[in-house]
């Protein structure tokens, strides 16, 4: 597949990028070339094959619906807000 | 390992280890150093020793910390501008449950942001240099732990593993770096990278000391749902070692031959000490790194949408509404190589592309995890180079993001299919390089592995 400007474009507003024109060509080499690394597994017949997405021997868990004691206090934890107010995180005016 | 008694003072340990990791500053092994608060630590320790008081196992025993690691001590940076300032009120688990043995974090150590490259190129904080050759690369992404204990700054060091990164740089360094099972360690309080492959491990001089610390940390935590109940410290007999594996598509001119070599004597070693070498053909194992590189920057990106310049960490100056405040923060505060990853990744995930790519990966992992265990079943244990080179030279690859990808060739397919390995030492190249080869084992034989290792010493 070939990777063009514009897809470039397109996902770096799917990642929330703002890019330079200079950073949109280097990406565009840079992705065309991992992309066409990984388009290998085109080799390979899968289609009847089951996809593993864990590999966790996975169990449901169960616990009472209770809050636990958490490890950091709501005060710590906006403190670390580059902007807060009144003991909420502040962000500039959406509307 | 050293630790602090009646005789050898906790505080002296951790000075002189202070003391080593000033006179190696140019490696750029640490991006925060705790001098005041590890002394007082020792302190304590040693208050107790002399009260006649209980210690833990790790008494006084100085250790360094990957910098992905959460704790209260010093910024939890992971390497990346985007962190710059982030004071963690949180400890991870694995960090508790060293401390409360007694092991001193002496700093924090230098990484590729996010955890995301195979040579500690990638730190905003620029690299580490190899222990073995300053021209080269320490390898990474735990480049700072590797070197710091190669080095003998610290007795141990923590680290990470999604693809290679505790085994590479290990095995760059001439030292034993351990990635377990998937789910042998919490993760609660590291920085998430890729969630289907992360792992917690360590770095050390000897089995025996990798032994200790696994039995200290791994188990269940209830604060993160993918640990398993701890078979590691189950009194069950250990995997027998008897038939080991070699990968005979991994025996080709493309890895080097002097690794080809120390993994040869190795076998003949073994052989001599009367265990049987097995061939094994793994066909599906040359798909891994392709595997690799779609499932991992979908989990990248993923994981990595959280930071927003709006909770915690860097906010750039340059925003003005809300929008631009997630914009020029992401674009600002991550490195070339994790926007890559993120728009890789969005790209294998979205409409038009997933079937493509993200799930055909997610079938071919089935058949790496399938392969993996058809190879157990004709042997015990399997031996085979941890990457394909020695460490190559600061600079070489870092224009070249495949070339670079194609370093974790080997080491990928372990954490795709959730089985451990060890790097272990095996000599030098001619050059004078050390060479890591890798033990591999089923799922859950973490310890046998550990105890085989010895046989290789």
């Amino acid at each position: 597949m070939d990777v063009k400007r514009e897809d470039i474009i397109h996902l770096a507003q799917l990642s929330d990028f703002s890019i330079s024109d200079e950073e949109v060509k280097q990406l565009t080499g840079d992705i065309q070339e991992i992309i066409a690394y990984v388009s290998q597994l085109d080799e390979l017949d899968v289609s009847d094959i089951e996809p593993t997405y864990q590999v966790f021997e996975m169990e449901n868990v169960w616990r009472a619906d209770e809050i636990m004691p958490q490890d950091a206090s709501r005060e710590e934890l906006i403190a670390l807000a580059p902007e807060s107010k009144n003991n909420q995180v502040k962000v500039p005016k959406v509307l | 390992m050293k630790t602090a008694n009646k005789k050898v003072k906790a505080e002296r340990l951790v000075r002189d280890a202070l003391d080593k990791a000033k006179h190696f500053a140019d490696y750029n092994i640490f991006t925060f150093i705790d001098e005041e608060g590890a002394i007082a630590r020792a302190r304590e320790i040693d208050k107790r020793i002399a009260n006649g008081e209980k210690v833990g196992l790790l008494a006084g025993v100085p250790y360094a910390l990957k910098d992905n690691f959460l704790s209260p001590r010093g910024e939890t940076t992971a390497s990346a501008h985007i962190l710059e300032g982030f004071n963690s009120p949180v400890t991870a688990t694995s960090v508790e449950r060293l401390e409360a043995e007694g092991a001193i974090m002496i700093g924090r150590t230098n990484l590729d942001a996010f955890a995301h490259g195979s040579s500690t190129e990638n730190s905003y904080f620029g690299p580490t240099l190899n222990s073995a050759d300053r021209e080269r690369v320490a390898g990474g992404s735990s480049g700072g732990s590797a070197v710091a204990v190669a080095l003998d700054i610290v007795e141990f060091a923590t680290g990470s593993d999604t693809g290679g990164s505790i085994r590479q740089p290990a095995s760059f360094n001439g030292i034993y770096g351990m990635k377990p099972t998937f789910g042998t360690i919490s993760r609660y309080g590291v920085v998430a990278m890729a969630s289907s492959l992360d792992c917690i491990g360590f770095f050390t001089k000897t089995p025996e000391d990798m032994n200790l610390l696994m039995s200290i940390t791994s188990g269940q935590d209830p604060k993160d749902m993918t640990t398993l109940p701890d078979y590691y410290n189950e009194d069950a007999p250990l995997r027998k070692a008897a038939k080991i594996g070699v990968i005979k598509d991994f025996d080709n001119e493309s890895v080097d031959a002097d690794i080809r070599g120390a993994l040869k004597s190795r076998c003949e070693l073994l052989k001599s000490k009367g265990y049987e070498i097995v061939e094994l053909d793994m066909p599906s194992l040359k798909y891994a790194l392709a595997v690799y590189y779609i499932i991992q920057p979908a989990e990248v990106a993923s994981n990595l949408s959280r930071y927003d310049g709006v909770r915690y960490g860097f906010r750039s100056n340059k925003s003005k509404d809300l929008d631009s405040i997630y914009e020029e923060t992401r674009s600002e505060g991550f490195m070339p190589e994790n926007k890559r990853r993120i728009m890789v990744g969005n790209f294998v995930l979205s409409s038009g592309f997933y079937d493509a790519y993200f799930l055909k990966a997610a079938k071919a992992r089935t058949l790496i995890v399938n392969e993996y265990r058809r190879a157990f079943e004709k042997c015990d244990y399997i031996l085979m180079p941890v990457s394909p080179n020695p460490a190559f030279r600061l600079g070489e690859k870092v224009g070249d993001p495949v070339a670079m990808y194609l370093e974790d060739v080997m080491s990928v397919s372990l954490n795709l299919a959730g089985v451990p390995g060890l790097a272990i030492p095996a000599g030098k190249t001619t050059a004078g390089l050390p060479i890591g080869l890798q033990l591999v084992g089923p799922r859950r034989s973490d310890k046998g592995l550990i105890e085989f290792a010895r046989e290789l010493q």
